[in-house]
């Protein structure tokens, strides 16, 4: 096997050693990628030239991701290790002919609101110019024009110091403050209304809304991408791969989970129940045999003359479970119980019945909300817009919120009933009527306590997990999709 | 390196971008990515599994793969409760029947030898792929609808091109088949399965391609017309659907705005004929609300 040459730009290692740091780092970022497969890729990319960034990066995507959920980590990681390979993602140099950027005037601090001197093209535009040119460029569609603005722009406006241990969402931030992205859709909507001969009608105009939307999410990557080569350049690809990992979609923490990432999660969620709610009916159907049915064997054996040769079994009726979800629904906790009663709706073909309770520091029954409803997401959004929860202060107050479950639904909990109490059990320092919890315990089948909290915080401060825990059949630690996901088929 | 035994092939394709433009011949737009990853499973003899979401052509590319280069498709469809008798081979349990009553006299010892030989093997469409003089490609059509145990079938027959039949002995491939493996992920496929394939996921085409394909696959539909096609598609999908419009919805919808005789899409006829494109009571309602301008009295023609 006969790697490909080293290319010589900005190759300061050979590709061998850089694949296999890019593999590394891969594991690093949770990506399960096996030997085989490690050989597997070294193989692909003797049949590539690296020049092709592209087909290289499909040729190692091909080989190493085996899971579409992984494809965004891989993407980030492979940026990282080959952005300073290929000629058109070098780092543009003096006299580059595509996007002209002196080296010095790169990282310079400052606003950069003043034009940065020397240099030809785009260097010498006031930043008036540079706006309209940008703007045409959105208007037309320009990706090419799009990708050298998007160059300038960082040139002048990220305002980027060597050195700084950063990530670059800041320069992300300070390049698009100044570009003022978010008055230009309206702007170009504005344009492309006086540039149509006739009145746009409301569909035209949220397609050419979308159009425009789209465009600027690309310059935004543009920009990003390019901070992050220029960072890269700067601090090395090691150091930078550490500041970027960010954990896969199924073991993002639910409490600390930004925006962006809970939007992943959400998309994340509707694939994994219908793969969970698949799996569990089959499971049902492959399930074991029911008891042995003595009287309908002793029948048969009468052909037999008596000798009970061909052993009869009952139908096998696994008993679906009742369940109760009672959901603290808190600020700091909400996400978590977002998916939970997400995932146990999707999936509620597998229970008996379904009922769910909200809590703050007042509880709700909100069961009520997802009856007859298509669309779970809908409705969890209703219940945390218009429960009831909230008694005196919006306070999470366990104690009050299982007093009043207990005084109003203890009739409801059957042996039959399993109940999950989601939650972090912090309780500010209000009683914690454990009480309440252990004679739920004695009536339902099983009570279990799902904590979103890392273990090492339970029973810290004001979390009094413990104490309730000692009345649950079982505390869990589920902190993101894949516990979640483990638990519930446990449950089931 | 993990090569396969098999005898190794004429390489098929010259370079990527030959193979793009050869399947656009075929009819099928490929792009970078599918074009590339093809090109590799070829060079390195290994099968690919594609997936993605439903209606984007997973099944379609193996096909024209197969057109392109000349090749027999055979395909195996797979299903619950498919076994070994229905995927690799089986014996022809009649005609041994049949062979053992109709010389009776003959020695046991010749009837045996003769009982288990190739005259009575019936190739099931994995054994038929490995033992094909000619070129093939084998597409294995949702993979992820067996069980996991019957996935082992699939593990020798993908890293060795092999196939072992007790009684015969191993059948190794004449030539390397471009396999196709295609699954709608409704479940996770076993380490061992992923690890012998490259992954190729097929998700919904960018506008620009989308356009192509409804230029390519629909006849008599003008340029204006594709493109707005393929903008409300685009739209469609950005919205929180249950289930977002495929490629084949959008060329069903497409071919029906051409019978329609209808050259420009306004909300009006995007309503009316949006129950093409979505299959869900409220997928549609969503949709409506997004895009007409008056709601009301168009949920009310229904």
């Amino acid at each position: 096997m006969s790697l490909a040459e080293p290319p010589t730009r900005a190759g300061d290692k050979p590709l061998l050693d850089l694949l296999s740091d890019f593999i590394v780092e891969l594991r690093r970022a949770g990506l399960p990628v096996s030997l085989t497969e490690n050989l597997d890729a070294m193989e692909a990319v003797t049949h590539v030239p690296i020049e092709d960034r592209e087909a290289f990066k499909y040729a190692l995507g091909a080989t190493l991701v085996k899971n579409h959920a992984h494809w965004k980590a891989f993407e980030v990681v492979f940026e990282v290790y080959f952005s300073l390979r290929g000629p058109e993602y070098e780092v543009i140099r003096e006299g580059d002919d595509v996007a002209p950027a002196d080296e010095d005037a790169e990282f310079a601090p400052g606003q950069g609101q003043q034009p940065q001197g020397g240099g030809g093209g785009m260097q010498a535009l006031t930043p008036e110019q540079l706006a309209e040119m940008l703007f045409k460029a959105l208007m037309n569609g320009d990706a090419a024009m799009l990708a050298a603005l998007a160059r300038q722009a960082v040139t002048r406006y990220a305002g980027m110091e060597p050195g700084r241990p950063v990530g670059g969402t800041y320069y992300l931030y300070r390049t698009l403050r100044n570009l003022e992205l978010d008055e230009m859709l309206d702007n170009l909507m504005e344009a492309s209304r006086d540039e149509a001969p006739e009145d746009l009608t409301p569909l035209e105009e949220r397609l050419e809304r979308d159009e425009f939307a789209d465009r600027i999410e690309q310059l935004k990557r543009e920009i990003e991408a390019e901070i992050r080569r220029r960072l890269v350049a700067d601090r090395g690809v090691d150091a930078m791969a550490k500041t970027l990992r960010k954990p896969l979609p199924e073991d993002v923490d639910f409490m600390h989970a930004s925006r962006e990432e809970l939007a992943n999660l959400r998309k994340a969620i509707y694939p994994l129940t219908r793969k969970l709610a698949v799996r569990l009916a089959r499971k049902r159907r492959h399930g074991r045999k029911g008891p042995l049915d003595f009287r309908s064997t002793m029948r048969h054996s009468l052909s037999y003359g008596g000798v009970p040769a061909e052993p009869k079994f009952r139908f096998p009726r696994p008993a679906k479970p009742e369940i109760m979800v009672v959901a603290d629904i808190s600020g700091s906790v909400a996400a978590f119980a977002r998916f939970t009663l997400h995932l146990v709706y999707a999936i509620s073909s597998q229970f008996s019945k379904v009922r769910s309770f909200v809590f703050i520091d007042g509880l709700d029954e909100v069961t009520r909300f997802f009856e007859g409803v298509e669309d779970i997401g809908e409705a969890v959004h209703r219940v945390n817009t218009e429960a009831d929860v909230v008694w005196v202060d919006g306070h999470s107050d366990y104690g009050h919120a299982l007093g009043v479950f207990w005084e109003r639904f203890n009739r409801d909990i059957s042996p039959k009933t399993t109940v999950l109490v989601l939650g972090d059990a912090r309780n500010n320092y209000h009683a914690s009527q454990s009480w309440i919890l252990k004679e739920v315990q004695h009536r339902a089948r099983k009570v279990y306590w799902l904590n979103p909290e890392p273990r090492a915080y339970w029973d810290t401060g004001d979390s009094i997990v413990g104490e309730y825990g000692t009345h649950c059949d079982g505390v869990y630690e589920v902190r993101n999709l894949r516990q979640l996901e483990t638990f519930v088929e446990k449950l089931v | 390196m993990s090569n396969p035994v098999a005898p190794a092939n004429e390489p098929r394709f010259a370079d990527v971008p030959g193979v793009r433009e050869s399947l656009a011949d075929a009819n099928y737009l490929a792009d970078e990515g599918i074009a590339g990853i093809v090109y590799l499973a070829d060079r390195l003899g290994k099968p690919i599994l594609v997936e993605g979401p439903a209606g984007t052509g997973k099944t379609e590319l193996a096909k024209s793969v197969a057109a392109i280069t000349g090749a027999r498709l055979i395909r195996l469809q797979c299903y619950e409760g498919l076994d070994e008798s229905k995927a690799l081979y089986e014996w022809n349990y009649k005609k041994q029947l049949l062979r053992i009553q109709a010389e009776g006299d003959d020695a046991w010892s010749e009837i045996e030898e003769d009982l288990f030989s190739e005259e009575f093997l019936l190739t099931r469409p994995l054994l038929e792929a490995i033992r094909a003089e000619e070129p093939v490609v084998l597409l294995v059509d949702e993979v992820d609808r067996v069980e996991v145990e019957t996935e082992a079938l699939l593990l020798e027959i993908l890293s060795e091109y092999q196939v072992s039949i007790p009684e015969l002995g191993t059948v190794a491939a004449n030539q390397v088949p471009l396999v196709f493996l295609t699954s709608n992920a409704t479940r996770e496929l076993s380490e061992a399965l992923k690890r012998r394939c490259l992954y190729l996921y097929i998700d919904y085409p960018d506008l620009e391609r989308e356009r192509q394909i409804v230029e390519a696959k629909v006849e008599g539909i003008n340029e204006n017309l594709a493109d707005q096609v393929a903008r409300i598609v685009r739209s469609i999908r950005q919205l929180d659907l249950k289930k977002h419009p495929s490629v084949s919805e959008t060329l069903d919808w497409a071919r029906t705005l051409v019978l329609l005789g209808i050259d420009k899409v306004d909300a009006e006829t995007a309503t009316e004929t949006v129950n093409i494109l979505l299959k869900y009571r409220t997928d549609i309602d969503k949709a409506v609300k997004e895009f007409a301008d008056n709601p009301d009295d168009l949920t009310a023609g229904d």
